[in-house]
Parts: structure tokens; C-alpha cells; sequence
């Protein structure tokens, strides 16, 4: 049963063409890779997913428990409350915060007491900062974060930051998580973690994930499809074997080095 | 057919303080289109010009244009000392850290003037001989002095477009305000172009206050507050960083004013301003001659 | 944990409580002149404001340069309720109308503006309170230029007390909460925290209106303390003021703007004769902080027990090395 239903996705900033007619589907459950030289349009595509950027033209739908939803156009907090979560390329943590605030401002939004227990703390006040509070723990339990909550996000080392930033997206609560290259930036060990840690919170939270990497080990490994960009078109999708031997992305890739980012 | 003439010499006198606006508001535009700085002591260096001015005609007697001159050479070192001192050690900070140092530059200028000079309006010397000539042009007057601001203004404008379009240091400055970093690549020496483009906004801004003053032909120390956010108001509407929406919004801003003076209520004059901009600002931030444009994600 | 809430709160109750013995009994006993009086409903009033402006600027990162045009409005709308009825309960009723009317103005104006980043959004707001300057000047019912005068005064230590310590504990309570740590997530990096489910504009916005009514109170105090308003005193500088405050304690301490408005109206009251060299002065603080300690005195940090504990523990290290 496909989740995410992109039909003809199209985004031009003045005359260039950023993403062009990109259609494609995901199935609950999955684990989809997004791959392409430099340029070729991913981080483009999740910021039209997310609702960063409005598409010039194309639909996005999501559909959840039978029920479709039209997402292109609305407000990215809009997005985020139905059920799609991101992390970002170049790493947006609220740095000056805890490990902790970072994770439970992603929380934020199912947060049950209004204006008015805020400014007395009332006692729901109380009771759901315990819960939250609670909640995050469990989440940076199961990142390897636990240890680390009253850190400044700032000064947690590299691949600890992308973690959290995973950890955050997760706090969201999402249908779909949407990882933008979470291993970049990473030794071979700490990618090797990272793609255990992925199968995991796959499981465990019963998530869909939509996964952009330039680290075709990590990709290959996990994914159980790939689609693949290049000059903002779709130009291939299948399991990573025969995404392997097709031509086209290849080619692409000779094309520029297949380096990471 | 009176109506007609009282209307003609509105947008005669329109234009003249348009010529004003538009000279302080090329300052800040340019500022802005280089280092996103809206240079609140902009105003302040408009109000040394109009001084310096006035001490030069009243107490050197050095005449009218030797003291526009000595206005503009002040000026501009004033506005150059003002970026080494206090806006380029904020080059990387946050843009309000910035803007805030800016306000604290434009009220330093304004009470240091006041501390020396202290409050009194002063009155500037009439002008005398050619330039004091007023003459009747199909029934409306027009003071030699008028024109005059507006040759000066046309001029220093027309030296200023030469200057952005087709010397090395222009093309400088168009590189820097598109992309710094970039432009430092290329070899271009960022810290002059931008001291230079402070260099020319401050002499345009001192070329202004005298202007003011010989128009007006009374000055204080506060006098810079009110023209500076209207001319910062007239470069939004232009368009921040373009040249020309600096010259189209000071006219216009120049207009509407004489404008809401001479057919509403002078009282709400500056209500009136700045109502525009915060229509402008809502409909559309990115002013008469600019792009749209968002940020990098 | 329960217990530690408790027993805060005792603590808290028991100190505030103690200032405003303390305070009361001085003026009763003489020790506190009208002119000491005075001092402390300003730097009261200015804690108001800072503190409201803090949650603005300081937590949620929008700069705003109208807080004047706010505190304007509570000033009037006060100013003419007492006026007219001239009862304690009209006192209490023109703080509340003022402080509702001026959150209204900051939600109305809010909604739009607050689209704007940075310093477009401090033009306008530097624009607004001038717009509003210009309307009052020119209403009837607030007499124009010359202002309103002979207000009755209802303020006393009381009054000035219990607000400013209400405004105070409600914005702090504000900022520990999931809604204020929302704030600061903006402050942080608006797009992470759009992406992570935080409608921006909305809080932004509640923080707008919040401070704008805050600001209204303390228009209203200041009216009913001071007798007499008039529409320059609600000028640019006094925003400029505020901003001094809170730039000085830091973006982002509610201690730090209490301790500045403390600090800044004792250099203010030396310096009452000498208006330009205070200009002068909070110029070249405004820059020399920005240059050196953009941060603020406090930066984000909050005066606390525990803060002295750790200075005492670093001192005590230094001495032993």
C-alpha cells in the first residue's frame, strides 16, 4: 500500500529547472534510497516534500489509513503534523539549546496544555513536561544520546549532531522520515553504526524512510529501492542490483566523480 | 486654473526635497546592497554635513560651493572611520548585533554633535548674488535655489551611475554585493570596496545636509532622525540595493510628503510615510525594482 | 521533584515577600523620599519593559523597535479611564484596558509584520510607534501635543510591586515552558523548526501580543505614577531605552534585564542633568557591547544560586593551583 504518491513534481527558480516531472511512490514500511550526482535535484525534493519550497507545479500526496492528503502547498509545520519528518544535509540543530530542548521542541506540537498553563504552570503543566521529558529520554536512550542530554547541541561532537538531528526528526513522531546524507561527514565505523541504527528505528517505530546519501555502501546496503536523480529528472528505479547495472546512472555518474559530498 | 499652478509648484517643491531624500537614500541602499547593514548613522552623517556646511559658510566664508565641497570630504571621512571602528569587527556577527551597533553609532554622532554644538537650531547664511534669484515660470515661482539642488543632485547621481557602471572599483562593488565571498575569490579586495562604497554614500549624505540647510535654512543636532528613516523608507520602496529604486523612492517619498502637507494634514505627514512602508514592506519586502528572494536551505 | 517545586516556590514566596516589607517599611518610616520613590517606579516600570522586550528580542529573535508605541497605548487608555471615573477600581481597570488594547494593537499589527525578518521587521515596528505617536498627537481625547495632565495617581509601592513581579514570573513561567521553548527554537533556526512542527508566525505573533500588553501595563503605571504624559515621551528614544536594557543585561537573561534596569537608571539618575553625555554614554555602551560581549552582560545565562556556586567553585580552583 504506497504512502507517498509524488506525481509529477516540477520546481523552477526563474529559468533554471531544479526538479522536473519527478513522479514516483513509496510503500509503507520501506526503505527507499535517493541518489544522484551533486546538483541533480534530492535536497530539492525533500525541501518541496517538506514544504520549504512550494512546487511549481505537480502533486504530493500522502495517504494515511486510507485517507489521501494533499500536501504540496501547505505550510511545512502543516507537513510535519501529518506525519513527515526530516533531517537536514548541512546539520540545522538549535545549537545553543540541550540535547534535551532539541528534542523536545520537536515534541512541541502534541503538547496538551495551552497559553494559559504556561504562565501558571498548572497542573497539566506539570504533568506533561514529566511526560515529555520521559519521552526524550527514551528517544536519546535508543540514539545513545541519554548521556548527553544537558550538552549544547554545539558541542557534541560530529556524528553525535547527526544522530540528534535524527533523534529530533523522530521526536516529530513521523509516518515518514525523510534522512538528507546522514552519513556525511562519517568514518567507516561510525556509517557502519549509522546503518544499524537506521534498520532500527525503521522497526521499532514502525516508520517509512526516504533516505539521500552520496555513501553507496550505506545505500546499497539498506535500501530496498533506489530512485535515482540526475539534472532534477528521475532517470532510474529499481533494488540496488539493478540499479548497479543500469546504464543511465552510470553514466551519470561517470559523468562526475563518484565521490562523497 | 490657480489650482493648477498651486499644484505644479507642489511637485516643483515635491521634487526639490525628492533630490534631498534621494541623495541620503542612495547611502543607504548601497550600504545595504553590500553588507545588509541598514547604517542607522546614515542620518547622523547627513546632520555633520549640513553643520560643517554651516560652519564653513558662516564662519570661514569660504562660500557655497568650497563648503559643499569641505561637507562632502568630512563626511566622507567620518563615514569611513564609522565602518573600520564599528561595523567591521561585526562583519560575521549576527545582522541584529549589527543593527543594533548601528543605532548606537547614529545616537552617538547625534548627542557628541549636541554635546559640542549643544541644542540650539541654528540658522543657516542666506545665499547671496546668482544663487539667491528667485523668478516666476508660468505662474509659479521657482527659486534659483531649487534648481540648483537639482543640477546638484542630477549631477552627483549621474557621476555616481559612471562610477557603479563602468570604473573597475563599480564593477567592484557589484561584485561584492552580489556575492563576498565569491568576489574575494576573484581577487577583488572586499574591505576597500566596501569602505569605498561608505566613502561615497557618506559624501552623498553631506552633500544633502548642506543642501537641507541652504533649503530649510535652519539645522540641529537631531535634525538627521526623521530624513534619515524617510530615506531609508525611500530606498525600501525602490528596492533596497538598487541604485535606481533609490532615486525613484526619494522622489517619491519626497512627493507624497509635500503632497499630504499641501492637500491633507501636514500633522500626519510622517504618518503617511510611514504607513507606505509598512504597506510596502507587507505586499511587497522586496521593493518597486526588486526580485523577490529566499533563503538557502 | 515535586519537592523541589515546592520548596522553590517557598523560597521565592518568602524573598519576594521580604523586598516588599522591607521596601514598605522604609517609605512608612521616611527612610524612601519621593525622589527615591520615584527612582524605583522607573526602574520597576523599565524592568516591565525590558523583561517584555526580552521575550521578544531575546528569546524569540525578532527585533522589535515599537515598544514605546505599546507602552503608549496602556499609558493613554489608563490615563483616560481615571481621568473620567478617578476610583481605585478605575485605576485597575484603565492597567488592564490599556495593557488589552495594546495587545490588540500588537496582534493586529503583528499578524502582517512579523512575516518580515530582521531589521525590516524593526523599521516597521520603529514605524508603527511613530504612527501611533503621530495619532496621538493629533487625537482630541488625548489632547494633543500638550498630552494629558493632573492624572490622579492610585500607583503606590503596592501597586508598582505586585505588577511588576507578576509580569515577571509569568514571562519567566512562559519561557519554561514547551510554548517558550518554542520561541527560542525560532530564535535558533526558523526553518528546523518549521520543519519539526512549530507554526512560527503564530508564536511569534503570541509573543508580540504578550509584549505589547506588558508594555501597555507598564504605559499605565507609568501614567498614573507620573501624573502627567504627552506624546513625545513615548518617542524613538524610549524604545531605544528599553533596547539599552535589554542589550546591556543580554538577549535572552530575565535577570540580566532586572539587573540593567537597576544598573542604567542609577547611572541615569547620576547623570539627570547632563542628558547628552547619557545619550553619549548609552551610545558607546551600545556599540563597545555589540563589539565585545554581543551577548550582554549575563548573555543567556540567568542569575541563580547555583551560578554563584559554580563561580564560587572556579575561584576556589584558581586558588588552589
Amino acid at each position: 500500500m504506497a504512502i507517498l504518491s509524488v506525481k509529477k513534481l516540477t520546481k523552477s527558480f526563474g529559468g533554471l529547472t531544479a526538479v522536473s516531472n519527478v513522479s514516483f511512490e513509496i510503500e509503507k514500511g520501506e526503505l527507499i534510497g535517493l541518489i544522484g550526482p551533486n546538483g541533480g535535484g534530492k535536497t530539492t525534493v525533500f525541501n518541496l516534500l517538506t514544504g520549504i519550497y512550494v512546487p511549481t507545479s505537480g502533486t504530493v500526496e500522502l495517504i494515511k489509513e486510507g485517507k489521501a492528503k494533499q500536501l504540496q502547498g501547505l505550510k511545512p509545520y502543516t507537513i510535519c503534523r501529518h506525519g513527515l519528518a526530516r533531517t537536514f544535509q548541512n546539520i540545522r540543530l538549535f545549537k545553543d539549546l540541550t540535547v534535551l530542548d532539541n528534542v523536545r521542541i520537536a515534541m512541541h506540537k502534541n503538547v496538551k496544555y495551552g497559553l494559559i498553563s504556561s504562565f501558571l504552570h498548572l497542573p497539566s503543566y506539570v504533568k506533561e513536561e514529566k511526560k515529555l521529558v520521559q519521552k526524550s529520554m527514551e528517544l536519546l536512550t535508543i540514539l545513545k544520546l541519554n548521556e548527553k542530554k544537558d550538552e549544547f547541541a554545539k558541542n557534541l561532537p560530529y556524528g553525535e549532531q547527526r544522530r540528534l538531528e535524527i533523534a529530533r526528526a523522530l521526536a516529530a513522531e513521523p509516518t515518514l522520515l525523510l534522512l538528507d546524507e546522514p552519513a556525511a561527514g562519517m568514518n567507516p565505523a561510525e556509517t557502519s553504526d549509522l546503518k544499524e541504527l537506521i534498520a532500527l528505528i525503521r522497526d521499532k517505530f514502525n516508520l517509512t524512510v526516504l533516505l539521500i546519501d552520496h555513501d553507496m555502501s550505506l545505500i546499497m546496503n539498506i535500501c530496498e529501492r533506489i530512485y535515482v536523480l540526475d539534472h532534477g529528472m528521475l532517470i532510474a528505479n529499481g533494488t540496488p542490483e539493478e540499479i548497479k547495472r543500469n546504464k543511465l546512472v552510470i553514466e551519470a555518474y561517470l559523468g562526475e566523480d563518484v565521490g562523497d559530498a | 486654473m490657480i489650482k493648477i499652478e498651486q499644484f505644479l509648484q507642489q511637485v516643483f517643491n515635491g521634487i526639490t526635497l525628492g533630490s534631498i531624500y534621494a541623495l541620503v537614500a542612495l547611502g543607504y541602499t548601497m550600504v545595504y546592497g553590500i553588507i545588509k547593514l541598514i547604517n542607522f548613522a546614515h542620518g547622523g552623517i547627513y546632520m555633520i554635513g549640513a553643520y560643517v556646511g554651516y560652519f564653513c559658510m558662516t564662519f570661514l566664508k569660504i562660500g557655497f560651493f568650497p563648503s559643499l565641497l569641505s561637507a562632502m570630504t568630512i563626511c566622507t571621512l567620518l563615514g569611513v572611520t564609522i565602518e573600520k571602528i564599528a561595523y567591521k569587527p561585526l562583519r560575521n556577527a549576527t545582522r541584529i548585533a549589527a543593527l543594533i551597533t548601528a543605532i548606537g553609532v547614529s545616537l552617538f554622532i547625534e548627542y557628541g554633535t549636541m554635546f559640542f554644538v549643544k541644542a540650539d537650531v541654528r540658522s543657516y547664511p542666506a545665499l547671496t548674488g546668482l544663487l539667491a534669484q528667485k523668478f516666476a515660470v508660468g505662474g509659479f515661482n521657482v527659486s534659483m535655489l531649487q534648481v540648483l539642488i537639482l543640477v546638484i543632485t542630477v549631477a552627483l547621481m549621474f557621476l555616481l551611475q559612471i562610477t557603479v557602471k563602468k570604473t573597475r572599483i563599480g564593477k567592484a562593488m557589484r561584485a561584492v554585493s552580489l556575492d563576498k565571498d565569491a568576489a574575494e575569490l576573484m581577487g577583488i579586495n572586499v574591505n576597500s570596496t566596501i569602505t569605498f562604497t561608505f566613502a561615497i554614500g557618506s559624501a552623498l549624505a553631506g552633500a544633502a545636509g548642506v543642501l537641507v540647510g541652504i533649503y530649510y535654512t535652519s539645522i540641529n543636532p537631531l535634525m538627521g532622525t526623521m530624513p534619515g528613516l524617510k530615506a531609508f523608507i525611500a530606498a525600501v520602496f525602490g528596492g533596497i540595493g538598487l541604485i535606481p529604486g533609490a532615486m525613484i523612492g526619494g522622489y517619491f517619498i519626497g512627493m507624497v510628503e509635500v503632497m499630504v502637507s499641501g492637500y491633507g494634514n501636514s500633522m500626519y505627514r510622517d504618518a503617511v510615510v510611514f504607513g507606505i512602508l509598512i504597506l510596502v514592506l507587507i505586499v511587497k519586502p522586496a521593493g518597486l525594482l526588486g526580485k523577490n528572494t529566499r533563503e538557502k536551505v | 521533584m515535586a519537592g523541589f517545586f515546592k520548596k522553590s516556590w517557598a523560597v521565592k514566596l518568602v524573598s519576594l515577600a521580604s523586598v516588599f516589607i522591607l521596601v514598605q517599611l522604609l517609605i512608612s518610616a521616611g527612610f524612601i523620599d519621593s525622589y527615591i520613590q520615584a527612582t524605583i517606579a522607573t526602574i520597576c516600570i523599565n524592568i516591565i519593559l525590558a523583561v517584555s522586550l526580552n521575550l521578544i528580542t531575546g528569546f524569540t529573535g525578532q527585533f522589535s523597535l515599537g515598544h514605546a508605541g505599546f507602552m503608549s497605548i496602556g499609558a493613554y487608555v489608563c490615563a483616560i479611564i481615571t481621568l473620567r471615573i478617578g476610583t481605585t477600581g478605575s485605576f485597575i481597570l484603565g492597567v488592564f484596558a490599556g495593557a488589552i488594547a495594546a495587545a490588540l494593537v500588537g496582534f493586529l499589527v503583528g499578524l502582517p509584520t512579523l512575516r518580515l525578518k530582521g531589521d525590516y521587521l524593526a523599521i516597521a515596528t520603529l514605524g508603527l510607534s511613530e504612527i501611533i505617536r503621530i495619532i496621538f498627537t493629533n487625537l482630541k481625547i488625548t489632547n494633543g501635543a500638550a498630552g494629558l495632565s493632573y492624572i490622579p495617581r492610585f500607583v503606590n509601592w503596592f501597586w508598582i510591586f505586585i505588577f511588576t513581579v507578576g509580569t515577571v514570573l509569568l514571562i519567566v513561567n512562559y519561557i519554561k515552558s514547551s510554548h517558550g521553548r518554542a520561541c527560542i527554537a525560532i530564535r535558533e533556526d526558523e526553518i528546523a523548526s518549521e520543519a519539526m512542527g512549530i507554526n512560527s508566525t503564530r508564536y511569534k505573533v503570541t509573543v508580540f501580543t504578550i509584549g505589547a500588553f506588558c508594555a501597555g501595563i507598564a504605559g499605565a503605571l507609568y501614567a498614573s505614577y507620573f501624573y502627567d504624559i504627552a506624546p513625545k515621551t513615548f518617542g524613538f528614544l524610549k524604545s531605544i531605552d528599553v533596547l539599552v536594557i535589554v542589550v546591556f543585561g543580554g538577549l535572552g537573561s530575565i535577570s540580566g534585564s532586572i539587573l540593567a534596569a537597576i544598573v542604567l537608571a542609577l547611572i541615569s539618575t547620576f547623570l539627570q542633568s547632563f542628558s547628552e553625555i547619557r545619550m553619549i554614554l548609552y551610545a558607546l555602551m551600545l556599540i563597545i557591547i555589540m563589539i565585545f560581549r554581543p551577548q550582554g552582560l549575563m548573555g543567556s545565562k540567568e542569575l541563580s544560586l547555583s551560578l554563584f556556586k559554580k563561580a564560587g567553585k572556579l575561584f576556589s580552583k584558581k586558588e588552589r593551583v
